[in-house]
């Protein structure tokens, strides 16, 4: 950090190399209380949780939100967030969250899971909250591996993807099929609303805060069960370089998963 | 005096429940504790709460999780082998600091050690209580709900198939206590005011990294529970020569047989834990060092004896006089649960305790 910088009062203007003065255009948002997190280079998450910060932000729902958490690497966040957040057992979230919005039907409550935590160990969670049309938003943060153990095969890994537990890459006549489970969910009645978006480039992360509100939206006008799959990078466990996840996403993760609306019941 | 109604134990704590302002509930239907979720289905709408027909136990008590989560007074019911399925919730629900009435209808008395104990890992307790009858039934729910949200710790009421299905004449609304504190702890959105984490994992706070405060503070309280929890129903301990120390609804059935040995002169009292954790333990150890012999009566393969062995120290012999006792239907009603059958058990080793 320059002297120029450390020493200027908050509320002097920004200053560039030659003394103009310059536009804020870039800040975190207002409900991340640090910008540091301790995600890995690269990683996806940290990604979608801006977005979803920000649209809370945005339709100004902080103090109405309650944050149902899974567990994976993506736990660190509530410590983080200034949200009230239910911190949920691995594969509970969606349960969780329906006793919390049956007993706050006004209150705006999402769940945060990774692939391992909601289709792994909770399909079932997660069906069934889909199937009785709870209305709260599910967010399905979908890196096909278990991130926070070390690289591990989930139920969406895709065919042909190495794995700590697949070396070799996961074979179907070994480790059987991918679930795709927003196409699973959506053709359940009772659900509102599912979209699958990926935050690997601007347009995926443009797509991912449309998808993201349309979601939220569904919930506010009590439309029903909303569910966002998200593709995100994990280049640690992809082994691939910091730098290669959104190639590496596009490759593999999109070619099984692929983007779009897959039910929107507010058309 | 409040109207008392004739009420099957299963229905009279679900409405105990209720007006102990119980306003969440869900279960998954299992033998002999689904009249509770029936009663709640019924009931539950007509007082703005929710009951919710769970698609399984671990679904179940995530919901009730999330409910309780958020402030709200919340229970949930089962049998042994649903309760199995809750464990680990169940240990998480205690590191959480999230207050929930959990029910368990056993089958006979073998879930003794997993109340007591639990299945679940890590430092974690519940309070057990343990009720006698329809009655008692009823004051322990409300009992339950009070020490449930004053000391955030999850409560378990252990009661039996005879406890759920047979009808007796109850009472509502006779617990009273000083009112709370208001639920400050619970995730009810964040407004004026910094947001929490309520977890299993760590502090409350925002920020903070201290798991160690956190996971001390549940464990804390510990202690006081022990002191300040015990509850206990004895009676004929001061000339006994033997005290049969039994819980639950066959409970009664011991006192009654103690009253029937008293009525052939012998010395038998009777010592029945209300409370299963706490342990009436000083209780136990006070009828030990009056030298008096003490048996155990329970419908499972001696879990509770040992408690009682606990607290007596080897001071004086401990007779095991239950056991196992089942008929056709497995619901742990067996032909060891008459009063002949316990009376002649007492017959049997009080010679070898009056010696």
């Amino acid at each position: 950090m320059s002297d120029a910088l450390s020493q200027r009062s908050p509320t002097a203007p920004l200053r560039g190399k030659h003394g103009e003065e310059m536009e804020k255009v870039f800040e975190k948002p207002d409900l991340l209380l640090r910008t540091e997190h301790s995600l890995c280079p690269g990683c996806g998450e940290p990604v979608t949780l801006r977005i979803i910060l920000e649209l809370i932000q945005e339709l100004d729902l902080r103090d109405q939100t309650i944050c149902v958490c899974g567990i994976g690497c993506y736990t660190a966040f509530p410590m983080i967030i200034d949200l009230d957040v239910l911190q949920a057992l691995h594969g509970r979230a969606p349960s969780v969250a329906t006793g919390a919005k049956r007993v706050q039907p006004d209150r705006f409550v999402f769940t945060l899971q990774g692939d391992g935590d909601m289709v792994s160990e909770g399909l079932q969670e997660i069906i069934h909250s889909a199937a009785r049309g709870e209305n709260f938003t599910a967010v399905l943060l979908n890196n096909g591996v278990f991130g926070e153990t070390g690289g591990h095969m989930t139920a969406t890994t895709v065919l042909g993807q190495h794995t700590k537990t697949t070396p070799g890459g996961r074979d179907l006549a070994k480790h059987g099929n991918p679930i795709k489970i927003s196409e699973l969910i959506a053709q359940l009645d009772g659900v509102a609303y599912v979209a699958r978006a990926a935050v690997h480039n601007p347009t995926g992360i443009k797509l991912t805060t449309q998808y993201l509100r349309d979601a939220f939206q569904t919930q506010l006008a009590g439309k029903g069960f909303s569910f966002v799959e998200v593709l995100t990078m994990c280049p640690t466990d992809w082994f691939v370089g910091p730098d290669q996840g959104p190639a590496w996403l596009d490759a593999n993760l999109k070619t099984t998963y692929p983007l779009g609306v897959l039910k929107d019941s507010r058309q | 005096m409040a109207q008392r109604v004739l009420m099957e134990g299963s229905a009279a704590m679900a409405e105990s429940a209720i007006q102990s302002g119980c306003r969440f509930y869900a279960g998954y239907p299992i033998t002999p504790s689904t009249e509770i979720l029936e009663y709640m289905a019924a009931r539950m709408p007509g007082v703005g709460g929710v009951c919710m027909n769970a698609e399984s136990e671990i679904e179940a008590i995530g919901m009730v999780w999330g409910a309780a989560g958020c402030g709200v007074r919340a229970m949930i019911a089962s049998t042994g082998q649903g309760i199995s399925l809750m464990q680990e919730s169940f240990a998480e629900l205690a590191n959480a600091q999230i207050p929930i009435v959990a029910v368990n209808m056993c089958r006979g008395q073998g879930d003794y050690f997993q109340s007591t104990r639990g299945g679940g890992h890590g430092d974690y307790r519940f309070i057990v209580l343990a009720p006698a009858s329809a009655q008692e039934a009823v004051d322990l729910a409300a009992l339950a709900f009070h020490l449930a949200d004053k000391w955030r710790n999850p409560v378990m009421i252990m009661g039996d198939f005879l406890l759920s299905h047979t009808s007796e004449m109850v009472e509502f609304g006779r617990f009273s206590a000083a009112p709370l504190p208001p639920k400050t702890w619970a995730t009810t959105g964040a407004r004026g005011r910094r947001g929490i984490t309520l977890s299993p994992l760590g502090p409350s706070e925002k920020l903070s990294t201290d798991v160690a405060t956190a996971l001390a503070n549940v464990t804390a309280k510990h202690p006081k529970i022990k002191v300040e929890e015990v509850r206990v129903d004895a009676g004929f301990l001061d000339d006994a020569a033997l005290v049969v120390v039994a819980f639950g609804f066959p409970g009664r059935f011991v006192k009654y047989a103690v009253r029937l040995a008293r009525a052939k002169g012998l010395r038998v009292g009777y010592l029945r834990p209300i409370s299963l954790w706490p342990f009436p333990s000083e209780a136990v150890a006070a009828v030990a060092a009056r030298g008096s012999a003490l048996a155990v009566y329970e419908l499972n393969a001696g879990q509770m004896i040992e408690d009682v062995q606990l607290a007596a120290l080897g001071r004086v012999p401990v007779h095991f006089i239950g056991g196992i006792s089942h008929d056709h239907s497995g619901f742990g009603v067996g032909p060891a649960l008459t009063v002949e059958t316990i009376a002649s058990r007492i017959e049997a080793v009080y010679p070898r305790a009056a010696a």
